[in-house]
């Protein structure tokens, strides 16, 4: 059942993948305002999914020793730390920024001059995106799309060939080292089925994650950074909550107190479905001129 | 809050949501400052300067709530004319002696009433027994007809004392001494006075490490002072919220484990103080004094007749002559410094890592190296069970793991879901828990350890006739048992017998008022008399908070009475109307004639507003009307303490025990009171001082571990999180110490040096304090030697000086070095640490050079 969607643009995706009465699609709105760092959602995800530690390593990235999302990591808590401005920034003397590569990490130079130091965290988490890369290029039939709208690795069946991981464009999916089986959030599929909240959502003391229908907490969303903008956080925006984004919009969307960048997200994240049409339409045109080209070599080999 | 209490911080993210400012007032820029709207940094141990600059602020500028401080504080009573400020004393308060280091309190007293005054010799006593913590909750004898000032214009009264004592303690003298910003500052100021009043409200809340500094019960009263001055006590949303360290800490002093208390905050017998039944009473109840201690006879009683049943009797005072008595200081410190010496011979450690958890780590194992045995009850194998094989002290030579002396005893504990009983959180609410599962193999409670424990030690006395073992042979041990080995105790029996029921029928009392001092009735805990209120575990009561209104009065228990706001009566004005619609909590109905509201009324229910007491009258009778602090000896908030504290009336600044900085405002350098181990194995840093030890340090805790460690180093889910020791450091001191981020440095003190990997964060500032930079560094102090992830403790870096008070130590600041690199192993550690100490000039370093461990006196140094 492929809709006029199917691959790229705004969609429900339980139906178009062929569910029959789905329920409503279902999501996390993560607000990072209101985050605090404790990480209880990292340590119930691990709890209620199994999943194995992911090494004992001091990173120095602030207070974030799980460096990021990976098959035995589902939930990641960024810790960004950001200097006060001492200086304002020399924007007219200095350089144009021409979007090259900065020796210093994003968000540490300072566009809009801060006077106090500020220390962004942030719960990161698989984005069960409307058009899923990792689900479109699995052979197996291992990731599958659930009634919620949610993707789901089934790990009986994944074979370990990987190619979900380059096609994820947040770069979440991992395989694990031992057998190279893929895992990621289910949104805790085995949960939500039985009417109870996500572990990390459950776990989460400030509603810093929040679960719920998805058209819900878009509005919720809308509202949040409204009143935040009353309250002078002219800085809080939404990432992943747009249907007419590069993915579909997010199954799992947040608000963020600075560029995406900075806490590591992809500032403009593009399935790579998008262009698989324009990808056959070249490929199909390159495979017509080689058969024309054929047909001409064989006309001009008769001549 | 936020970095140690992260659910009840979903509070305050709550509060901020609707509109609420949140100040965030810490040496080092926390989980919780990232979430508050404004941050204060501030010197490690300047947090009376600070708080004496608001109060300067709130009095200069005449912003506190005057027409409730001068109905419910004793701003208007006039002090003593012998009474002499620190201000003319240098920093001393009259009546102080050089000699023993205690305060003659006489001339603190209100006018008139000198002869109530504590001694010095008595102040001694207090001090050694931490009676202050008594006191806290006791009120002393203040009679009611004190002379007062409605005016405030007196030159002897409170309002005008407390205004001479925090003139010094201007916005520059808070800028020059706690390193803070005058704009930073008056924000604060302005913040907190514009937020209080009739129609606004604010709340203090501290975490227990305002507790560990040489003036720690100083450094609450200076907030309470501001709450009261600025009306925010016993009113909605007010308060001096203190954040415990661990479940039950609260419940922990309330029946507690601590040496000068007995359940329900009534003293331990002291054995020259309460010789008699009689004396015992009489200090806690104050024949002449108002309040509510002046039923301290039937509480006490009726402890007594829980303790030992149908064997306590009017003729044998109900059996006061069996409880044990006290000597003098019998706290967690000088217990390990007399196990060093020698004095004691067996210790038990129950959920408790004190190798790794409490200060100076070395002095801790030491002393628990020279014990004939040690119990330690714990959910892993915890260092204070393993020190003898491969603490840090075998690595020196210092304990050799063949010849220490000490025989060990671990026994496996069941956890928190494994067992029933109540948690009391600071609100003082006993919520009730139920047992999930059945502890595992041979893990079990502490009542089940304790019961039988008790039953053994009373079956292999049995018949003694010995005097000492009849207070054992007496004691009623008849609790049911149930649970799937049929040997557990009921806890629900337990929480009875504590509520206290009458003795003839066996009927659950439902308040305090109703015990009795006839031995009629019986009650381990007085003030938590009502929760098993008419036969129902009302602790175990679990309506939502959305079925309900924000009160939430049918969710757990609070005491005492079930009140959720202490003293709030104060919510109302003195005629008994609220201040303000805004702040309805508690008030006055004229028309039924008593209290009532949304709280529990934590007044007597039917005495009006307008009732004066006759005169002569003590006890509750003396309760005026208008006196909504019932616990006080003068019905009133105290800004000005005649009595109670050893360390001074009012709270004044002096600089840590050990410090980079002269105190710049009195000649008094530190809290002379202050309680001091002076001994070989205990030095002190010369203060101030800054070429040995230049650098000002704290410890605290992370989200991602609990305390000591033994609960979350175990897990590999939290190990993760954190999974090495570390100190952070700003990069103005890793570049003037050559330390890189994430390479290995060491700290030093007098006591010890330990290695940490670096963090250099630019959430730790230097401070410039009087004409220097001041650089501070941060630990947290979870690691140990066992556990998924090891690592040296910062608690050995801490020496042991005591608040008089209370006896805590003061671990939440101190003076250290910090170098590039590791630090060295073996005895060379040793020889390392004393060079530090010769090169500060710290003397008698004798003992130690032998290799002789850290007292000659005990015959087995150099064994263990």
């Amino acid at each position: 059942m492929v809709g006029p969607n199917s691959l790229y643009g705004p969609l429900d995706p339980a139906p178009d993948a062929g569910h029959v009465d789905a329920p409503p699609r279902m999501g996390f709105f993560t607000d990072t305002s209101v985050c605090i760092g404790c990480k209880a959602c990292e340590v119930a995800c691990k709890e209620w999914n199994l999943v194995p530690d992911d090494g004992f390593n001091l990173l120095g990235t602030s207070y974030d020793n799980t460096g990021g999302l990976t098959a035995n990591s589902w939930r990641h808590v960024a810790f960004i730390e950001q200097p006060a401005a001492t200086r304002a920034p020399a924007k007219a003397a200095g350089p144009e920024f021409l979007g090259m590569p900065m020796t210093d990490l994003p968000g540490r130079t300072i566009d809009a001059p801060r006077t106090d130091f500020r220390w962004l965290m942030m719960s990161n988490v698989c984005k069960h995106c409307t058009h899923a890369g990792c689900l479109d290029v699995c052979p197996t039939g291992a990731l599958f799309r659930t009634e919620f709208g949610t993707v789901v690795v089934q790990e009986d069946i994944c074979n370990g060939c990987g190619y979900c991981v380059p096609a994820c464009p947040y770069g979440v999916i991992d395989q694990r080292e031992d057998d190279g089986r893929a895992w990621k959030c289910t949104l805790c599929y085995d949960r939500i089925g039985d009417g109870l909240t996500p572990a990390c959502a459950k776990a989460c003391p400030t509603e810093s994650i929040q679960y719920g229908e998805l058209d819900e907490l878009r509005d919720r969303a809308r509202h949040r950074v409204e009143k935040l903008h009353e309250q002078g956080v002219t800085e809080a925006r939404l990432y992943g909550h747009d249907p007419n984004d590069g993915v579909g919009g997010d199954g799992a969307f947040f608000l963020l107190l600075d560029e995406p960048e900075v806490y590591g997200l992809p500032p403009d994240p593009v399935v790579p479905t998008r262009d698989l049409a324009a990808m056959w339409k070249r490929a199909g045109l390159a495979a017509l001129a080689m058969a024309a080209t054929v047909v001409v070599s064989f006309a001009g080999r008769r001549r | 809050m936020a970095e140690a209490h992260p659910v009840g911080f979903q509070y305050v993210v709550e509060a901020k949501n609707r509109g609420a400012k949140i100040i965030h007032i810490d040496p080092r820029f926390t989980r919780t400052s990232a979430l508050a709207h404004t941050y204060v940094s501030l010197r490690a141990g300047a947090d009376i300067a600070f708080l004496g600059g608001v109060i300067n602020y709130i009095l200069e500028n005449e912003k506190d709530f005057r027409e409730y401080v001068l109905a419910y504080t004793n701003a208007s009573t006039l002090v003593s004319e012998d009474f002499q400020d620190a201000e003319d004393l240098g920093g001393l308060f009259s009546g102080y002696d050089p000699e023993t280091h205690t305060y003659d309190q006489s001339s603190w007293q209100y006018a008139g009433h000198k002869e109530h005054g504590r001694q010095q010799d008595e102040s001694h006593v207090d001090r050694e027994t931490a009676a202050g913590l008594e006191q806290e909750s006791h009120g002393t004898p203040i009679p009611a007809d004190v002379p007062r000032d409605p005016t405030l214009r007196d030159p002897r009264c409170v309002y005008q004392i407390l205004k001479r004592h925090y003139a010094r303690y201007t916005p520059e003298v808070v800028e020059r001494l706690c390193g803070v910003t005058g704009d930073k500052f008056l924000e604060v100021c302005e913040a907190w006075t514009a937020n209080s009043g009739r129609e606004r409200t604010t709340a203090l809340v501290y975490s227990v490490g305002w507790t560990q500094h040489s003036v720690g019960v100083q450094y609450i009263r200076a907030g309470a002072i501001i709450q009261l001055l600025l009306g925010n006590m016993g009113r909605p949303g007010g308060g001096v919220m203190a954040l415990r360290g661990h479940a039950s800490i609260q419940g922990s002093t309330d029946i507690p484990t601590l040496f000068n208390l007995l359940p329900g905050y009534l003293p331990m017998p002291h054995h020259r103080k309460h010789e008699t039944f009689r004396q015992w009473v009489d200090t806690i109840r104050h024949p002449e004094q108002q309040g509510f201690w002046a039923n301290a006879e039937s509480y006490a009683v009726s402890l007594l007749k829980a303790y030992f049943g149908d064997a306590a009797t009017a003729d044998n005072d109900f059996g006061y002559g069996w409880l044990p008595r006290i000597t003098g200081d019998h706290g967690t410190y000088q217990q390990v410094l007399d196990m060093i010496d020698g004095k004691i011979k067996g210790y038990f450690l129950l959920g408790q890592n004190p190798a790794v958890g409490s200060a100076h780590g070395r002095a801790q194992r030491l002393g628990m190296a020279n014990l004939d045995w040690l119990v330690v009850r714990d959910l892993f194998m915890i260092e204070s069970a393993t020190f003898w094989k491969d603490g840090p002290e075998v690595a020196t030579g210092e304990i050799v793991p063949e010849q220490c002396r000490t025989e060990v005893f671990f026994l496996p504990a069941a956890s928190h879901v494994e067992k029933e009983g109540t948690f009391t959180q600071t609100q003082r609410m006993l919520q009730w828990r139920e047992k999930a599962v059945e502890p595992s193999g041979d893990c079990r409670s502490e009542l089940w350890f304790f019961y039988h424990l008790g039953r053994l030690l009373r079956e292999r006395l049995a018949g003694s006739t010995a005097a000492r073992d009849q207070g054992l042979l007496h004691l009623t041990w008849d609790y049911p048992r149930h649970g799937e080995r049929g040997d557990e105790p009921d806890a629900e029996a337990v929480l009875k017998e504590i509520n206290g029921f009458e003795i003839a029928t066996g009927r659950p009392l439902s308040a305090f008022t109703e015990l009795r001092p006839d031995g009629s009735t019986a009650g381990g805990c007085w003030i938590y008399t009502g929760v098993y209120a008419g036969g129902v575990n009302q602790a175990a009561r679990r309506k939502p908070r959305t079925e309900q209104d924000w009160v939430a009065r049918e969710w757990g228990w609070a005491w005492p009475a079930d009140r959720r706001t202490l003293y709030n009566r104060a919510s109302a004005d003195p005629d008994g109307r609220p201040w303000s619609e805004r702040k309805k909590y508690v008030w006055w109905d004229a028309e039924a004639l008593e209290w009532t509201g949304y709280d529990v009324p934590d007044f007597e229910k039917t005495k009006p507003p307008s009732y004066r007491p006759p005169p002569g009258a003590t006890g509750v009778e003396a309760i005026s009307g208008d006196d909504p602090f019932i616990m006080q000896g003068d019905g009133k908030g105290w800004l000005y303490a005649p009595s109670g504290l050893i360390d001074g009336p009012l709270p004044t600044h002096y600089e840590p025990a050990e410090s980079t900085v002269r105190n710049p405002l009195y000649d008094q350098q530190a809290n002379p009171t202050r309680k001091v181990y002076d001994r070989t194995d205990n030095p002190t840093h010369p203060s101030p001082n800054t070429t040995v030890f230049p650098y000002v340090f704290s410890t605290s805790r992370l989200t991602e571990h609990h305390t000591a460690g033994a609960m979350s180093r175990q897990l590999a889910y939290l190990s993760e999180l954190q999974p090495e020791m570390f100190v952070e450091v700003s990069p103005a001191l890793a570049a003037e110490r050559g330390l890189e981020h994430l390479g290995w440095a060491h700290i030093v003190t007098a006591r010890a040096a330990i290695e940490a990997r670096v963090l250099v964060t630019e959430r730790l500032t230097p401070l410039r304090i009087e004409d220097r930079v001041v650089h501070q560094l941060w630990m947290p102090y979870h690691w140990g030697g066992e556990g998924l992830v090891t690592g040296d403790s910062a608690n050995d870096l801490i020496g042991i000086t005591l608040d008089p008070n209370v006896l805590i130590q003061e671990s939440k600041v101190g003076t250290c070095d910090i170098q590039p690199g590791r630090r060295p192993t073996g005895p060379r550690l040793l020889a390392y640490v004393r060079g530090y100490r010769r090169r500060a000039g710290l003397s008698h370093d004798g003992p130690e050079a032998s290799h002789d461990g850290p007292e000659a006196s005990h015959d087995e140094s150099g064994e263990c």
